[in-house]
């Protein structure tokens, strides 16, 4: 394991009386691309803050490139690139002036700048709207500039607050190259959200945080594997009966009641396990109504370890939504 | 020395200059309190005063030069307070974000938006000028070029001060707010008694006493002074009340404004200091 770049002690934050993050620890690798994988509300966007230094830390302890937020914010503010959840873009500046600025805000050298601004509008395809005003920008290039905005002091830690929100498929998968792009040159990428294939598709580990804790930690095929090799879901005329019955067999490892029909873990590989399965249940004489087999995604293992699906708004966002206003369009 | 300060004041100017008709309201509004308020105001005071007995061997002023330095002062005072509000907008956008996520320290952000909106307050501060000299006002009687050139210094260093006071109370209040409307209201509350409790548009001496005090702590009356003294001059009479003005009286008025701008400041960087973004 590498030098972890990010280390975070038991942290809490409260808002009044409401606990936001209540008491998590966990380290980020130098290198690596470290998701929070959670539903809305569920503390994220406050341990963000926290670790950019726009929240004072109450409680615990946090490390970012080798300062502590809390002795020394300014240091931390300087080895880091934020790009939030929200369009912080002046709808009445250029691209350029937009980079401008945030270089300018650095202390950057002009020739330096000047450079920086070349090199990132290109990385992000954004050449052609140097000199555009960000109003007039799609969702995906106000994202872009976002992005290429929060490279432009060449950061050790790109912080990623819902990198995604609001942008149509085909946007979200090229934003994805981009993320994946810039962590190849070495930017240690730390990013927050609420999809689901976002956090499978593009981080090497994963949280998964929920109520502001911390439920689980570990690479995408790791927390898959926890739920076995394969997932099936059945309905029968008697879910009693059949729980009994497959109770019974070790292939089958753990049995979850849904409401309707039920969930079984298996231990093997389905394929070859359900015959079986089906075999037990008409020898009790049960009837199989519905059967499906799947391999358990992200939802599966998030819904296994909250013991619920993404909640309230998370939840009608699983599917990317393509129905949602561009880009927080302002 | 760290001038990031300078990067607030340039994208400040950059705002300034490319909204046109803000850009344009701002500099023509003075000019139109200037033709319409003053030319209306002045014939109707020249007309009720021409029957006071002028005093002996003291310079005559007519209305117009009189309200004219009020006119700079009112217009510094308004854009004054409106100068923060660009931090409000930054903070309801989440824009302000950036920039407190960002090594530039807090109290740099003050000096940006006070720096920004001394500038317009200059530029406006001069239209004015030229513009009341064009329709009649009749400042720097009598001046060589270079006292002319004094005197305007003068006259910005007075507005620069009073500016920087009340934009740093602007940068205070909008940091500390959540909407514009709160702002508006605040500003409107706050403009009423400073501007009429002044001696903007008319002498205080005939004020009831306590709102001659007000006049008194009011830092609108002391840029009035200030500004008419270096444009009329220290002795002169207008509307039958003689005025006298000596450099210490400036001087007063002057530190006056400091003072103002001080406590102002460390409201601002009080409130900065709480503020918290996310």
């Amino acid at each position: 394991m590498r030098e972890p770049i990010i280390v975070v002690k038991d942290l809490y934050h409260r808002y009044g009386d409401f606990t936001a993050v209540d008491g998590i620890s966990f380290e980020v690798e130098e290198g690596e691309i470290f998701s929070f994988l959670g539903p809305n509300g569920a503390g994220k966007s406050t341990a963000i803050n926290v670790l950019i230094t726009l929240l004072k830390i109450q409680d615990g302890t946090a490390i970012v490139a080798g300062h502590d937020v809390a002795k020394d914010p300014q240091k931390v503010r300087e080895s880091i690139g934020v790009v939030f959840q929200e369009v912080t873009l002046d709808r009445d500046m250029t691209c350029r002036e937009i980079l401008e600025f945030h270089g300018r805000l650095y202390q950057m050298p002009l020739s330096e700048r000047k450079r920086r601004i070349d090199e990132l509008l290109s990385l992000v395809q954004l050449d052609s709207k140097r000199d555009v005003y960000t109003k007039h920008l799609s969702g995906g290039m106000k994202r872009r500039l976002e992005i290429a905005r929060g490279l432009m002091t060449r950061p050790k830690v790109l912080f990623l607050d819902e990198p995604t929100i609001g942008l149509d498929p085909q946007t979200r998968t090229r934003m994805w190259d981009y993320i994946r792009s810039v962590n190849e040159e070495g930017t240690t990428i730390f990013l927050t959200t609420h999809y689901m294939d976002e956090a499978d598709n593009l981080s090497k580990r994963i949280s998964i945080i929920d109520h502001g804790r911390i439920v689980t930690t570990g690479r995408s095929f790791e927390l898959k594997n926890t739920l076995g090799e394969d997932l099936v879901y059945m309905e029968t005329d008697d879910d009693v009966a059949a729980r009994t019955v497959l109770r019974e067999m070790p292939e089958v490892r753990e049995i979850q009641e849904k409401s309707r029909g039920i969930v079984l873990l298996l231990s093997g590989d389905g394929t070859k396990v359900l015959p079986l399965i089906m075999e037990h249940l008409s020898a009790g004489g049960i009837r199989i109504l519905v059967v499906n087999l799947k391999k358990p995604s992200m939802d599966d293992v998030f819904l296994h370890f909250t013991g619920r699906e993404l909640r309230d708004e998370g939840r009608k966002n699983i599917s990317p939504p393509t129905g949602r206003k561009g880009g927080g369009g302002r | 020395m760290n001038l990031g300060f300078l990067t607030i004041f340039w994208r400040d100017m950059i705002r300034f200059f490319r909204f046109k008709t803000l850009l344009i309201s701002s500099l023509v509004q003075p000019a139109l309190w200037m033709a319409f308020f003053g030319i209306a105001m002045s014939a109707n005071f020249n007309r009720l005063t021409s029957q006071i007995p002028p005093i002996p061997g003291v310079p005559i002023v007519d209305y117009l030069t009189y309200m004219a330095a009020g006119v700079i002062a009112m217009t510094t005072l308004f854009t004054s307070l409106f100068g923060g509000i660009v931090i409000l907008f930054d903070k309801n956008w989440g824009l302000l974000r950036e920039i407190f996520a960002s090594p530039l320290p807090r109290n740099h952000i003050i000096f940006g938006i006070a720096l920004s909106g001394m500038t317009k307050s200059f530029i406006q501060a001069i239209i004015i000028l030229v513009f009341a000299i064009i329709i009649g006002a009749r400042f720097f009687v009598g001046y060589t070029i270079p006292q002319t050139i004094l005197s305007i210094a003068g006259i910005l260093l007075f507005v620069g001060a009073f500016a920087l006071g009340f934009l740093f109370l602007s940068a205070a209040v909008s940091v500390s707010l959540e909407s514009p409307e709160g702002l508006y209201g605040i500003i409107t509350l706050l403009t009423m008694p400073i501007f009429f409790a002044s001696n903007a548009l008319y002498p205080v001496s005939a004020f009831p006493p306590f709102l001659q005090a007000i006049s008194l702590i009011n830092p609108l009356t002391y840029l009035v002074t200030g500004i008419r003294y270096f444009a009329i001059g220290g002795d002169f009479q207008a509307i039958g009340i003689h005025y006298t003005a000596t450099p210490g009286d400036i001087l007063f008025a002057f530190l006056f404004l400091v003072l103002f701008g001080v406590i102002m400041f460390a409201l601002a960087w009080w409130r900065f200091g709480k503020a918290s973004v996310t």
